[in-house]
């Protein structure tokens, strides 16, 4: 049997582990929301707003309308008339009509699939991405963005969330500062006050993250149940183990 | 009842019979399980070697799985991993699976290299032991470069270019070189194309030789054991070492325990945190390649990043990438460079204790730092810590040989 | 080492109880691996029911269709058809298909929905080879007065123009009709029989 010495040495690699992998998360700070799959009214919301806003541009190729809606309780009637605009096969994958050079004339690059964004990014990074569009007039589709600077999108909310600005805050040293998330002001309003506008991209980023990883749903749940498994295998095995050794000591 | 089992034993006993008049079933059987003896003493650090034979076994079956999806061409790689996450049924817990068994080989490939250090292992008369392990954590580190590039993502693509190019610096030949293994320009389908095929069929087949040839010589020499005491030199009237146990039936449930404890932190990984917040699963891994675009912050994975420390410590080159060959290569002098007579820790004087320590704070500080970008302050504690590395295999004919060991029980402790 | 005083007893159980959680274990590990080579998501959107326009085939006219990688043959039948169906009721094997594999609405003499249409699966129930199809009794009929039907290659099986296997044959049952429905006379849904919608 291994000894506490042992034990706490294994314990000290585990935590150098742990540590170093939260200081490594660090970089620019970002606002952060609370990702919540079980919330499935939620993950419905937030599917609505990326077919209708997301979808036309963007394409998830990997995600298909049919296990969606299973995952989300959304019945395939209902998913043909409210989710599904491009085609009527619940089992295609979210595709788009635009073609990459079609795109590719309208913004300059084309529109990076969708489908694992919010593994790639992290759901901070989308929900602070989302909130911090503002007017630029120096930016070809008139806004630009202190998450993604210089970002090729138009801010397709804008509806919703109405115009920020940034405020031009002088320190009185006279220079210039890096702008932060706090410098922003609407300056007109949407059709969303602004908790609704928040509520309904913590929506968005909910789906999104799930659209990253639709087994996200269940693995935890499968995983529970094989671990109370191999705990079961554990002590008939330490039990097994133990009558054996009586010979030996 | 009595009866039918007398019968079924009775057949069993037959069949095995007339196998082992063709074959030396038996003759096996006993050779490396019930009559291997093994030390009585073995504590937690024995537990490593069984656990990366039982990971290679997952790899293998993993693989086998995750190949009949998988697309080797690099218009369709990115997109078959996802169609394997989603689209197959249970794709994802294999591919988990196969993700999380990469860095759980190193992890325990690491401690079992580390339990060798601790006792000496590696000592004579177990240097090819030494030798063949070591030639297994080689070309483990080609196999998992060659894995890595598989799934086609952003840190798959510039991980193989970065790795390539330092070929490239050799003289003469690199340029030739790096061509050569990427059998185009730049990495690309053809370079993807090979890799899989090295990754699937031949360095698996060649970690399984070595395997065969580690376990092999093992048998040959025998366990060393936390006291360093060789267990042959005493035996009994029958020739049995009187501190050795058969291996089966004691260390085979001791091993059956160990593994599941094992397997409960391997699917507690899978299960619930399967990028391990980006350590065994790169967040830059989600973007496809793109030939045009290095990410921002580039780092390998985690199980190489001290060696990379060591390459970026050093303001050369060429020299870079020597120090970073010699610290991977070094490891197999170490049979020759260690002067002490004395094999385990336990018996060793304060020299190689602090030696052994500063080593392993180096390595994981070299380790921690492989993963940070480039700053002044971080450049020169991986030079310090650089040298600290070298030192313990430089410096050790010396230190080794005026350490203040102790004396060696001639039996193992219980 | 003492063996001397082992309870025999509590290490059979042990044994065996460690033999039987561990083996269920392995079991239900393997399950994931077998599920894994069942048809994926892509594969089963792949094999949706496939919408097909036969407002344009003409009678005596057969056309082919892809519904889950395999061929589906539709063959629009004139009256002159259907009366050399019904005078072979003798020479075929499962006149009435008793033993053969369609849907309940298409257990009948013409193995149809509408007696015009026949809508059926192109492979052989012999070993999957695709027959040909043979209209007319010529040089490359496989038999003298052959009435129209198909002709196995691979094996020398012949079917009647209802897909009913010819005796003497090697294919042991009639060919296989799919589930279809017509949407609107002239759409068929290869696929999918359901009522609703």
């Amino acid at each position: 049997m291994p000894s506490y010495k042992q034990l706490s040495k294994l314990t000290f690699i585990l935590l150098m582990a742990i540590s170093a992998s939260v200081s490594a998360a660090g970089g620019a700070k970002l606002m952060h929301m609370e990702v919540d799959l079980s919330n499935q009214e939620s993950l419905q919301r937030g599917a609505k707003t990326f077919v209708n806003y997301c979808l036309s541009c963007h394409a998830a190729a990997y995600m298909r309308y049919n296990r969606m809606g299973q995952d989300l309780g959304i019945s395939e009637d209902v998913l043909k008339a409210n989710f599904m605009f491009g085609t009527d096969k619940v089992g295609d994958t979210m595709n788009i009509a635009m073609s990459d050079a079609d795109s590719l004339r309208f913004f300059g690059v084309s529109p990076p699939d969708l489908s694992v964004i919010a593994r790639a990014r992290g759901a901070d990074w989308l929900y602070s991405y989302f909130k911090t569009f503002y007017v630029d007039k120096s930016r070809p589709f008139g806004v630009n963005n202190l998450t993604f600077k210089d970002v090729g999108m138009p801010h397709v909310l804008w509806e919703l969330q109405g115009a920020q600005r940034l405020a031009q805050r002088e320190s009185k040293d006279g220079e210039h500062h890096s702008p932060t998330f706090d410098d922003l002001e609407i300056i007109t309003p949407g059709t969303q006050s602004e908790e609704e506008y928040d509520r309904t991209i913590q929506d968005l980023v909910n789906f999104m993250v799930y659209l990253g990883e639709p087994i996200k749903l269940k693995r935890g749940k499968i995983g529970v149940w094989v671990l109370m498994y191999l705990f079961v295998f554990m002590i008939v095995a330490y039990m097994l183990k133990k009558e054996y050794w009586r010979d030996i000591h | 009842m009595a009866n039918i089992e007398k019968n079924i034993i009775d057949g069993l006993t037959g069949l095995r019979d007339w196998v082992d008049d063709r074959f030396p079933l038996m003759q096996n059987w006993n050779e490396h399980l019930a009559k291997y003896y093994a030390p009585k003493n073995f504590n937690f650090w024995y537990y490593f070697g069984g656990f990366a034979l039982l990971v290679f076994a997952i790899q293998i079956l993993t693989g086998i799985w995750l190949t009949m999806n998988y697309k080797p061409s690099a218009a369709e790689a990115f997109a078959s991993v996802e169609y394997i996450m989603r689209d197959v049924s249970w794709g994802w817990l294999i591919r988990y699976m196969h993700s999380t068994g990469a860095s759980a080989f190193f992890i325990v490939i690491y401690l079992h290299m580390f339990r060798a250090l601790l006792y000496g292992s590696y000592k004579k008369p177990r240097e090819l032991l030494w030798l063949s392990g070591m030639g297994l954590y080689l070309v483990l580190m080609a196999e998992a470069f060659f894995g890595y590039l598989l799934p086609w993502g952003q840190m798959s693509y510039w991980g193989a270019q970065v790795i390539i190019s330092l070929f490239g610096a050799l003289p003469f030949i690199g340029d030739t070189l790096s061509l050569w293994i990427r059998g185009d320009f730049v990495v690309s389908d053809v370079t993807l194309n090979r890799f899989f095929s090295l990754h699937v069929i031949a360095f698996p087949l060649l970690i399984f030789g070595l395997i065969g040839a580690h376990i092999l010589a093992l048998h040959e020499v025998g366990s060393n054991n936390p006291d360093g005491v060789e267990i042959k030199k005493n035996k009994n009237a029958e020739g049995i070492p009187v501190d050795g146990i058969p291996f089966h039936p004691y260390y085979t449930v001791k091993d059956i325990f160990g593994a599941t404890v094992f397997l409960i932190f391997f699917f507690g990984v899978v299960f619930f945190v399967p990028e391990m917040n980006g350590y065994f699963l790169e967040h830059a891994n989600f973007i496809p390649a793109n030939p045009l675009k290095t990410p921002e912050h580039i780092a390998p994975v985690w199980y190489f990043t001290p060696f990379y420390a060591i390459l970026r410590a050093v303001p050369d080159q060429l020299g870079g990438v020597i120090a970073m060959g010699l610290a991977t290569n070094i490891f197999l002098l170490l049979p020759w460079l260690d002067r002490s007579p004395v094999k385990s820790t336990r018996y060793r004087g304060w020299n190689f204790r602090c030696a052994l320590t500063l080593f392993v704070i180096s390595f994981f500080v070299l380790g921690w730092l492989g993963m940070q970008p480039v700053t002044p302050l971080f450049t020169w504690m991986a030079r310090f810590f650089s040298l600290v590395y070298f030192a313990f295999f430089l410096l050790m004919p010396f230190y080794t040989a005026i350490d203040n060991d102790k004396s060696v029980p001639d039996r193992v402790k219980d | 080492m003492d063996n001397s005083n082992v309870d025999k007893g509590r290490r059979r159980f042990l044994t065996a109880a460690a033999t039987v959680v561990g083996g269920a274990g392995a079991a239900a590990g393997a399950v994931p691996f077998i599920a894994t080579m069942t048809p994926s998501e892509k594969t089963k959107a792949i094999g949706a029911p496939v919408e097909v326009d036969i407002s344009k085939l003409q009678p005596g006219e057969r056309m082919i269709e892809k519904w889950q990688g395999k061929p589906v043959w539709i063959l629009r039948r004139t009256q002159e058809m259907l009366d050399d169906i019904a005078a072979q009721n003798e020479a075929v094997s499962d006149p009435a298909s008793e033993a053969s594999s369609q849907p309940a609405y298409a257990t009948n003499e013409y193995r149809a929905r509408e007696d015009e249409y026949l809508v059926v699966i192109g492979i052989c129930t012999h070993l999957g080879c695709s027959p040909s199809f043979i209209l007319k009794d010529g040089d490359n009929s496989p038999v003298v007065d052959w009435k129209g039907g198909f002709f196995c290659p691979c094996h020398g099986s012949r079917f009647d123009l209802a897909g009913r296997v010819f005796k003497g044959v090697p294919a042991p049952t009639n060919l296989v009709i799919p589930p279809y429905k017509f949407i609107s006379p002239g759409q068929l849904l290869i696929g999918d029989d359901s009522e609703a919608a």
